[in-house]
């Protein structure tokens, strides 16, 4: 849920990185934390295992700046994307405000994603929120990779609402951007019609 | 948890902020800290330079997350008390109203039992304040924003400029 404070003229809104493990969430926040300029951004938090596996959360809070003379912060969270941390996903989708599914382009994890995809759903669900209704984004990520399936067949499998979609190398920044602008646009668009 | 978006007005801000400095001085706490539990920090008072408070606000939401869902397993609603005793500074942590989350930072200038028994009081405060808050979100139109929100009027060019990097 967003938090609209009129006191000190600010708006805060989060967006969680979803997605199976190794699609590369954690390397979408890093990417972004080193590209941007020190004063918009905060320390990035990784609660992460001995291995760097995602082990709570990422986070990454943004200043994006002002709209209408509200100062607009974004907070970026990352979820484990191994199966067995599912009660943690569970924690970290509450409040959320805008979703994006990061997919691992490679063949092999097609399973893997659509399995994450489902239990996007089912979670979601379980906190009272629709899929198909809030701001949603999907990346393609590991573009550069040979063995990334075909675009076509990723969109048909993972995107059939038609959301915004990116395709991303999220190790090179490709696309990354691209993703959270769209992300943040869904959020605050949706802020506008709220507010309507 | 709030199940409307969270909307604070100046006055609402105000009361909380009223209750939280004095919960420093009559905990003899170096800061304290509201947080509501998606990690966004609404309030802070006392000693808080140096201290990376949106860090703190989202691990301290992330902890009582965690702990919640802890205490679900065991057959608890929640655990709306937590401690955590460092070398020096302390933290006292209460879940208030089941909505925010009241952080306490104390050395032993204050004691564990003080700290508990001003904070018992200051968050039967602070809920009555968030109670009030829910109650007017509640019979604001539907979004909770509020007639006359200033988003109402944001357009695609507003949302562009952000990114005009």
């Amino acid at each position: 849920m967003s938090f609209i404070n009129y006191s000190s003229r600010e708006i805060n809104c989060k967006i969680v990185y979803y997605g199976p493990g190794l699609c590369g969430k954690t390397t979408n926040l890093q990417f972004i934390y080193t590209k941007t300029n020190p004063d918009l951004k905060g320390k990035m938090i990784s609660l992460a295992t001995e291995t760097e596996r995602t082990l709570f959360f990422d986070f990454l809070p943004l200043a994006l700046g002002q709209i209408r003379g509200f100062k607009t912060r974004f907070h970026l969270y990352t979820v484990p994307g191994q199966v067995f941390y599912d009660a943690s996903r569970k924690l970290i989708l509450k409040g959320v405000d805008g979703v994006v599914f990061v997919a691992d382009s490679q063949i092999e994890r097609m399973e893997a994603n659509l399995e994450s995809m489902d239990n996007l759903k089912i979670n979601l669900r379980e906190q009272g929120y629709e899929l198909e209704k809030i701001p949603f984004v999907v990346q393609y990520n590991k573009r550069d990779l040979p063995n990334a399936a075909p675009l076509d067949e990723m969109r048909r499998l993972l995107n059939p609402l038609g959301v915004p979609d990116f395709e991303a190398s999220a190790t090179t920044g490709e696309g990354v951007f691209e993703t959270l602008k769209a992300a943040a646009k869904g959020v605050l668009t949706d802020l506008k019609k709220l507010g309507r | 948890m709030f199940d409307t978006q969270l909307v604070m007005y100046d006055e609402d801000y105000r009361r909380i902020l009223g209750i939280i400095q004095r919960l420093v001085r009559d905990a003899n706490a170096k800061g304290v800290f509201v947080v509501d539990k998606n990690g966004q920090l609404i309030a802070e008072a006392g000693e808080v330079r140096g201290i990376d408070t949106t860090s703190l606000a989202s691990l301290t939401a992330g902890s009582i997350a965690a702990t919640g869902g802890l205490a679900k397993i065991i057959g608890e609603e929640d655990f709306p008390v937590h401690f955590h005793q460092g070398e020096r500074d302390n933290l006292h942590i209460t879940l208030v109203a089941k909505r925010v989350i009241l952080v306490v930072v104390f050395d032993d200038r204050s004691s564990l039992g003080l700290v508990r028994l001003r904070v018992k009081k200051a968050g039967a405060e602070m809920a009555k304040v968030f109670d009030e808050i829910r109650k007017k979100a509640e019979s604001a139109p539907p979004g909770g924003a509020g007639s006359g929100s200033p988003f109402a009027e944001i357009t695609d060019d507003d949302i562009d400029n952000l990114f005009s990097d």
